[in-house]
């Protein structure tokens, strides 16, 4: 018991000291990997929870897939960010007004909700999440494949489906200038218009109408 | 010093109010204002983890996985939209994002 609670304060310590760093980085690069350190340490808050398998997609997704997005945009744009801090300190009191309240809230109402006599509600359906022989990613698997949450799972993969598709349509551009192949041209082809015939006279040739021109290296 | 639900509570509380003071802090910036929100369903998916350990009831961990297909989802469309927004404009500094307001 000990040795976890070692190991909560040093992963939420270090997860909330990451984040102070994502939002107050100079460099947004550096923003993005502190962002990945606090994905890191979260998901070690969630092992200590017993959520093996969300801590292993939110190294594998948040880590893996949307950090990266994050770094490979910020590494591409080729943006002024210096300008773009202007106004950082104008803005810190009120945000820090804002947030010291939401804080003070929030910390409140975990406070009053455990120091209370509120009863802990238990969910309808216990299922096993610590000490017992099945693991999570069996149970979980148990829950989420079954019939009312496999309907969200279905939608879950059209969400991102259609993510994926916005995202392709928003970036996709057509430069002008580019030889690319036409597929529906080239099946809409046919004789008519493929071949030509051209009349040569006995002893003689022909011309083509437009010769390839010559490519010199 | 045995770890409750209220101590994870109270970090995913410090780590919502640190995305919230980031919109407010980086106010131009999109990309760190995407990352808050990032950090903010990061503070979410905790609560909703901590709820379902506590409470054995493994709810909580499938919505966290739908939360988790949810911010994938939102940090590639607004990433795309802010490569397209930097195509045309040449910044992406979010005040002059008011082309469509009224």
């Amino acid at each position: 018991m000990a040795l976890q609670a070692v190991f909560f304060y040093l992963f939420s310590f270090l997860t909330v000291a990451s984040a102070v760093m994502v939002i107050t980085a100079r460099n947004p690069v550096h923003a993005v990997l502190w962002l990945i350190l606090a994905f890191f340490n979260a998901a070690g808050l969630f092992v200590l929870l017993g959520a093996e398998f969300l801590a292993m997609i939110l190294v594998v997704v948040y880590v893996g897939a949307v950090a990266v997005l994050f770094l490979f945009v910020v590494m591409m744009l080729d943006v002024d960010f210096a300008e773009l801090r202007a106004g950082f300190i104008k803005n810190a009191p009120l945000g820090a007004m804002v947030g010291a309240i939401l804080l003070i809230e929030l910390v409140m109402v975990v406070g009053m909700r455990f120091a209370g006599t509120a009863q802990v509600v238990r969910g309808p359906a216990p299922a096993p999440v610590a000490g017992s022989t099945i693991s999570n990613t069996e149970a979980l698997g148990a829950i989420l494949y079954r019939e009312p949450f496999v309907f969200y799972l279905e939608i879950a993969g059209l969400i991102l489906l259609v993510a994926m598709m916005g995202a392709i349509v928003l970036t996709l551009r057509h430069k002008d200038g580019v030889k690319r192949q036409s597929i529906s041209a080239q099946n809409a082809r046919n004789p008519a218009t493929a071949i030509e015939i051209a009349k040569v006279p006995a002893g003689g040739y022909t011309v083509p109408p437009k010769a390839p021109e010559k490519v010199r290296s | 010093m045995t770890i409750g639900l209220p101590h994870y509570l109270t970090v995913a509380a410090f780590l919502f109010t640190i995305g919230i003071f980031g919109i407010f802090l980086n106010r131009k910036n999109v990309i760190v204002i995407l990352m808050s929100i990032e950090l903010m369903l990061l503070a979410v998916n905790i609560n909703l983890v901590a709820f379902s350990s506590f409470m054995g009831e493994l709810s909580g961990q499938i919505f966290a996985l739908f939360v988790l297909t949810v911010a994938a989802g939102e940090a590639a469309i607004g990433l795309a939209i802010v490569v397209v927004y930097f195509r045309n404009r040449g910044t992406i500094a979010v005040e002059d994002a008011s082309v469509m307001r009224g």
